[in-house]
């Protein structure tokens, strides 16, 4: 995901401070590295940096977990994951801490946050999402998280997307069901 | 894609390493060569199954807020609605889902105080609830799929 990279001087909680030359680095590796042999090199030129600048600071910003991670971004659905769903659980609070990290060592799992419910209308408290090479595929791995974490007691729903919206000016296109 | 493509593919994913040769790094580790390697991930982004080398930030560590956020639209008014949300520059992400919850999208703004900003006005102008759901707690970000 692209975003603006605007905020000016942010404080991390590792006390790294990003600096002007940081967030011309941020903004430009979102385009993505080029395919050759030195690509930090070359960002360095268009940045006039050196490559050992370059690498040092895409380092600080990946020891900081600026950067979460750093590596190929794949499109999910030409791979063959053409199925997703947001799959929202009610997890006693005193089990959430032990539940959402067994949920998430499984690979068809991607996101695995605790949020607030929202009473009466909302109770679920933690939120997944889960891929699959259809929506077959999603309940049966849907089967085997909930197998394989104890979580057959618990209350789940699963929320299948049907549109994916555009950001701007509303423009959205039907994705036949998936995404 | 064989069986070569898909190692290369679970290999990146989990990171390119910061090196001055990074892709003979990697070819090394495969066992093949750099040209190899990089011929065969220019085929794959020219075939649209990779988007790009990169980094995948965490965006609250730059200093900017994040929430996820649901309403309950009626059908008739569900693309009225869905457009309202949409004009706004700072929603990043806005799916329908099949649920009586049936919009769900993302803020992004600079500080917390403005995501409540954007979704009292969103209610506002909607007349309908708007269900704030913030993160509380990351369990897990892989983001990798093994191909």
């Amino acid at each position: 995901m692209d975003m603006k990279v605007s905020f000016r001087h942010p404080r991390l909680p590792e006390q790294l401070v990003l600096d002007a030359r940081d967030m011309a680095l941020v903004t430009l590796i979102q385009r993505g590295l080029t395919l050759s042999t030195s690509p930090y090199a070359e960002l360095g030129r268009q940045l006039e940096m050196t490559e050992d600048e370059v690498i040092s600071r895409i380092s600080n910003l990946i020891d900081a977990k600026v950067i979460k991670r750093f590596g190929v971004v794949v499109r999910h659905h030409e791979l063959g994951y053409r199925a997703n769903a947001m799959v929202v659980w009610n997890i006693p609070d005193d089990r959430v801490s032990e539940l959402g990290p067994c949920m998430g060592q499984f690979d068809f799992v991607t996101l695995c946050y605790r949020r607030p419910r929202r009473l009466p209308a909302w109770p679920y408290n933690l939120f997944t999402m889960i891929h699959g090479q259809d929506r077959n595929d999603v309940q049966h791995n849907i089967q085997a998280l909930a197998a394989h974490c104890g979580l057959d007691e618990l209350a789940f729903e699963v929320l299948f997307s049907t549109r994916r919206f555009k950001q701007r000016g509303a423009i959205y296109h039907k994705s036949a069901g998936k995404e | 894609m064989d069986e070569l493509d898909r190692r290369i593919i679970n290999l990146l994913q989990a990171g390119l390493p910061v090196v001055d040769e990074p892709y003979a790094a990697v070819a090394e580790q495969l066992g093949i060569e750099e040209d190899e390697l990089l011929s065969r991930l220019q085929l794959l982004l020219d075939k649209k199954m990779l988007s790009r080398f990169g980094p995948m930030y965490d965006a609250q560590k730059m200093g900017g807020a994040f929430s996820l956020v649901a309403m309950k639209v009626p059908a008739p008014r569900f693309d009225e609605v869905a457009e309202l949300v949409n004009s706004y520059p700072e929603v990043a992400h806005n799916y329908q889902r099949d649920h009586n919850f049936n919009l769900w999208f993302v803020i992004a703004t600079e500080t917390q105080q403005q995501i409540g900003e954007v979704n009292a006005e969103i209610e506002q102008r909607s007349g309908l609830q708007v269900y704030n759901f913030p993160k509380l707690a990351e369990y897990y970000v892989g983001l990798q799929l093994p191909v």
